[in-house]
């Protein structure tokens, strides 16, 4: 299935890419496959999303899919229905502070 | 004619100026990364078209671009940097025990002799190196392991690796420097390491002639005298002629002997200039006026060059690695400041003009003989 991703700019920026994205996801849509599939079409982004070595999320970096927070949710866990579908993308957004 | 191309790091992206040899107009390129933070770039001595630079972010982690036309186009190189084995604990600010982690590279050092070659000081205090042209990094973690390491404790900017001194005339012989825990040298390419700071008096630590704990801010040395280092630490402007063995301060009559960048002039190997700071808390310098201070004399004795600096209401700082020399004949000498300007001088600093004044916090500057 292709899934839509939504990229912050300075990973925009650093991928090369315009607008949104998408990756070819084979078997259940989770945030690890989602991930893996985005870092092998973009090898550039390995490490600024999360850890190489660990899978770790960086801490400033979130996930959000339908309006749902999914940051602190398993790897393992599958996305919503309509990200699977590609009515809705998958954010990847920078945590920001307010000031 | 030869030119000068002079590699700026700022804390929102990149820029590189570009000069012929008068070095009186200037052509100024970029941002490149643009919001990214540019901790330091640097060309390589063998193939000066090639270009490395350290691209980090607080969100989204360490990047290494290459470039291989001067800073015109540029390629993702590795960005893994994984110390050697378990990492261990040093010390953090309150003394207990803290886990070595990597935050970013704060230096890189390409070889004198191969362009695939490049060293990397990073935060947490340790020394990389990578031979394929920064596809992949290796630690040579001898510095880190060879004793002293769980009683290094980091400066306020962290626990980073930010000077590189490699010997031109001993490719086994290299010089690192960590705030806050000293110089220390290699005689066996990076094997095997030791503390080298004797003489170094530090008030502000328990041991104030500890064998580690200072906060050195920067080393240079002249290519044609390598056991000669100068040192600008926390407090005190030092030299050693014994490649380390033995330091000596020579602050002499600085108005401030606190500072960051230390470099020495290109053609003089006594001649050296330091930036003085009013105060480790008040980083700005002394009186408001902006004033490099020269010696001739290899330290001690020093005068400040003031033609073309503000002299008054001046209040930036000069980061450790915001000063640096071309090789041209006069010697220039640059420099960024945390308020955006990028001086230059084309006569040994006898004078001074912006070349640049209105970018982001300059973080680092490197000039290149084209």
């Amino acid at each position: 299935m292709t899934i839509r991703v939504v990229l912050p700019q300075h990973l925009r920026t650093l991928a090369r890419v315009e607008d949104e994205v998408h990756v070819e996801v084979t078997g259940a849509a989770t945030l690890r496959s989602v991930l893996d599939a985005l870092e092998a079409a973009y090898p550039v982004l390995r490490g600024s999303i999360r850890d190489h070595v660990t899978k770790k999320r960086r801490d400033f970096v979130r996930f959000y899919a339908c309006e749902e927070d999914y940051s602190l949710e398993s790897p393992d866990t599958a996305l919503p229905e309509d990200v699977k579908t590609g009515k809705e993308p998958f954010l990847i957004i920078g945590a920001l502070a307010g000031g | 004619m030869s030119g000068v191309r002079v590699l700026v790091g700022t804390k929102k992206g990149a820029f590189v100026l570009t000069a012929d040899g008068t070095r009186k107009t200037w052509d100024v390129t970029g941002p490149h990364f643009g919001g990214w933070e540019m901790y330091h770039l640097k060309g390589s001595p063998a193939e000066p078209n090639r270009v490395y630079a350290s691209q980090t972010s607080g969100w989204f982690g360490q990047q290494i671009q290459r470039s291989d036309d001067g800073g015109k186009t540029w390629e993702a190189a590795g960005n893994e940097f994984t110390y050697d084995g378990v990492p261990g604990t040093h010390q953090w600010y309150d003394g207990t025990a803290h886990p070595w982690e990597f935050a970013r590279v704060w230096h890189l050092e390409p070889s004198l002799t191969d362009p695939d070659t490049i060293y990397a000081g990073v935060e947490d205090a340790a020394l990389f190196r990578s031979t394929d042209g920064g596809k992949t990094w290796q630690e040579m973690s001898g510095l880190r392991k060879h004793g002293t390491g769980p009683a290094w404790q980091p400066g306020a900017g962290g626990l980073c690796l930010h000077t590189i001194i490699l010997d031109p005339r001993n490719d086994q012989r290299i010089f690192v420097a960590i705030s806050a825990a000293g110089a220390f040298r290699s005689d066996d390419g990076g094997e095997n390491w030791k503390p080298i700071n004797n003489g170094l008096r530090s008030e502000y630590i328990p041991n104030p002639t500890a064998e580690v704990g200072h906060c050195v801010h920067r080393i240079a040395m002249h290519p044609s005298r390598p056991n000669v280092l100068f040192m600008q630490k926390h407090w005190d402007v030092l030299r050693t002629d014994d490649a380390g063995d033995n330091w000596r301060e020579v602050s002499g009559n600085l108005p401030s002997d606190f500072g960051f960048p230390i470099a020495v002039h290109a053609h003089e190997p006594e001649t050296i200039y330091v930036v003085p700071i009013k105060s480790d808390s008040e980083h700005y310098p002394p009186d408001a006026k902006l004033r490099v201070y020269r010696s001739r004399t290899g330290g001690e004795d020093w005068e400040a060059l003031t033609k073309g600096l503000p002299q008054e209401n001046c209040y930036v700082n000069i980061l450790r690695d915001a000063m640096s020399i071309d090789t041209l004949d006069p010697c220039g000498i640059y420099f960024g400041t945390t308020g955006g300007q990028v001086y230059g001088s084309a006569d040994g600093g006898d004078s001074w003009a912006p070349i640049v004044r209105d970018l982001p916090a300059v973080l680092s500057v490197e000039a290149q003989v084209i």
